[in-house]
């Protein structure tokens, strides 16, 4: 893989967690194997093997925001963008405890040399978890900043091993009418797509926490990506598959209003959405009634680490 | 309905559209509104709902009292003296929607007016309004859902300030009338503002809009019925004697 070396922004030292021992997670299998063969009998079974999967310890890492408090784990729990589980902000945490988040299984198909479906504990324990404290940013001009916990998703990509006509990465979300509502209007499953280059780069998370927590429902459980100098929903929630692909993939939004929704749709301050301005945006991350308005960032403030991949392009045409 | 009847009618019709309002600043006082990750965003839905809401609900009123009249019931003819303080409450919510957007959404610094106002700097929210004040513009000569909104929202306010009964005198009511059929305008521009809100693919406004038509539907119907019950020889003329203008 090219294109693996990023400039990095340096973070004073003072601003790194000191803890530095990595740590990884504890998976009481025997439970799991419990709960596996007694499918069907025993959702009460699951349910514990499920919560066996802890994140028990995470390995600190410089990817930190200093210049922004982070969100109140409540908030960003309760504000979510999951149209699966309803149109309004507040509706994916009313609706999805119906989601059902084990057992899970993630297939990895495509143009890669060795396919394969990865069982939920499998993928959780491939890599040491490391939180990331990232800043994001909805579409819709208002952000968070929150710390994910997962590993960067090129592991997962380094292990299925693309061919070299692999040009992009298609994640496609669970699509399950009896755990979801579905909302009429969107071509369902939600589908999300990456350039290889952006899907190997170091930022790009494989996500199964926040908050030092298995992901919630509402945030995309039990594992999604998170891409953060992108817009939101490039960071596509309960994938099912991992599809590798020559051509750009049709992207869920993209699809139902290109015009509103570019492929890349990285964070950029000078390209407005058609109906809001993208300068500024409302930062989510204290419980007031006027929240600060601040400025965007290009890229989300990660352009040290991106901006390289899209030098030549016209930013505003690929937007 | 008996002028006592409507009078406490007045005073419950009151007391129901200022509920929005008072609901509004008990969650704010009871903490519950700031405990919400994105207040702006609820205020400005809240405010908005209730906009249009009451604006269908003042809409529906001349319909539903001829609907009752057809099957012989006049027990509704009272509604229509509840249409303007409707209208005027559809007026109020949709004020308080656009100041919300001027005051909280465009990054307006409520909190730094406030602080100068305290140390006695009286021009603070003005010099505040000013900062943001090209950004709005900016907003409002991009966004075609800003524009139709704000539209509706003129539309309210020339009727607002046409509602006295002076005013109603002094222009006469035929055109007092024509006038104030905008509102149906004003109706159909809130709903395309809302249309070219929301994100392509969601479908919330359905509801409002099919009230909307339907509304409008009994009224070009009762158009259409009133036209064919004049005689023909009357017909050039217009239809004169038929409008006091509260039926």
């Amino acid at each position: 893989m090219l294109l693996l070396t990023r400039r990095e922004t340096e973070i004073p030292s003072s601003e790194i967690t000191p803890k530095e021992t990595y740590e990884a997670f504890e998976l009481n299998r025997r439970q799991l194997m419990k709960g596996l063969g007694a499918a069907g009998v025993a959702m009460a079974l699951t349910r514990k093997a499920r919560a066996e999967l802890k994140i028990d310890d995470l390995v600190a890492t410089r990817y930190t925001a200093p210049d922004r408090a982070t969100t109140p784990e409540q908030m960003a729990k309760s504000y979510n963008n999951f149209y699966e589980f309803g149109e309004e902000k507040s509706d994916p945490a009313k609706n999805a405890h119906t989601l059902v988040t084990y057992p899970w299984n993630v297939k990895v198909e495509g143009l890669v040399a060795k396919p394969r479906t990865f069982e939920f504990g499998e993928l959780f324990h491939l890599q040491p978890m490391q939180q990331r404290v990232y800043r994001f940013r909805c579409v819709e001009a208002w952000s968070m900043v929150i710390p994910w916990d997962g590993f960067p998703l090129s592991e997962l990509i380094k292990l299925v091993e693309p061919l070299p006509k692999a040009k992009f990465v298609q994640f496609l979300s669970l699509e399950n009418r009896k755990e979801e509502i579905l909302p009429y209007g969107i071509p369902w499953p939600y589908s999300e797509g990456l350039r290889m280059d952006e899907a190997m780069n170091p930022l790009t998370l494989l996500t199964f926490g926040s908050y030092g927590e298995t992901l919630a429902n509402q945030q995309g459980a039990p594992v999604r990506v998170i891409v953060p100098w992108k817009y939101g929903f490039k960071s596509p929630k309960s994938i099912v598959k991992i599809k590798f692909v020559e051509h750009m993939p049709p992207t869920t939004w993209n699809e139902l209003a290109p015009n509103e929704y570019g492929f890349y749709s990285n964070v950029n301050p000078q390209v407005d959405h058609p109906r809001w301005s993208q300068a500024h945006e409302r930062l989510l991350n204290a419980y007031t009634l006027f929240p600060k308005v601040v400025p965007t960032l290009m890229f989300n403030g990660y352009g040290d680490q991106v901006a390289s991949m899209y030098a030549g392009m016209n930013l505003r045409k690929d937007f | 309905m008996t002028e006592r009847q409507i009078l406490i009618g007045k005073t419950v019709a009151h007391v129901l559209c200022l509920m929005p309002a008072l609901d509004l600043v008990r969650i704010y006082r009871n903490g519950s509104l700031v405990a919400q990750a994105d207040p702006v965003n609820f205020i400005t839905h809240f405010t908005g709902d209730w906009a249009l809401w009451l604006l269908l609900a003042g809409l529906a009123i001349t319909p539903l009292r001829r609907l009752s009249q057809g099957v012989g019931w006049q027990g509704l003819n009272g509604l229509v003296r509840f249409r303007r303080m409707v209208g005027l409450y559809a007026f109020f919510y949709a004020t308080l929607h656009l100041l919300t957007y001027v005051l909280l959404f465009s990054g307006y610094n409520v909190p730094a007016a406030f602080a100068g106002l305290e140390a006695g700097r009286l021009l603070e929210p003005w010099r505040q309004l000013q900062i943001i004040w090209p950004a709005i513009l900016d907003d409002v000569r991009k966004r075609r859902f800003i524009q139709v909104g704000f539209a509706a929202w003129l539309i309210l306010l020339t009727l607002a300030a046409t509602s006295p009964r002076g005013v109603l005198q002094a222009i006469g009511g035929r055109n007092w009338q024509r006038l104030h059929r905008l509102v149906y305008l004003a109706g159909a521009l809130a709903c395309v503002h809302y249309w070219w809100l929301v994100k392509t693919g969601v479908r919330t406004p359905w509801k409002v809009t099919a009230v909307l038509t339907v509304l409008l539907g009994v009224r070009v119907a009762f158009g259409m019925r009133k036209r064919n019950s004049i005689p023909p020889e009357r017909r050039k003329k217009g239809n004169r004697e038929a409008t006091g203008v509260l039926t």
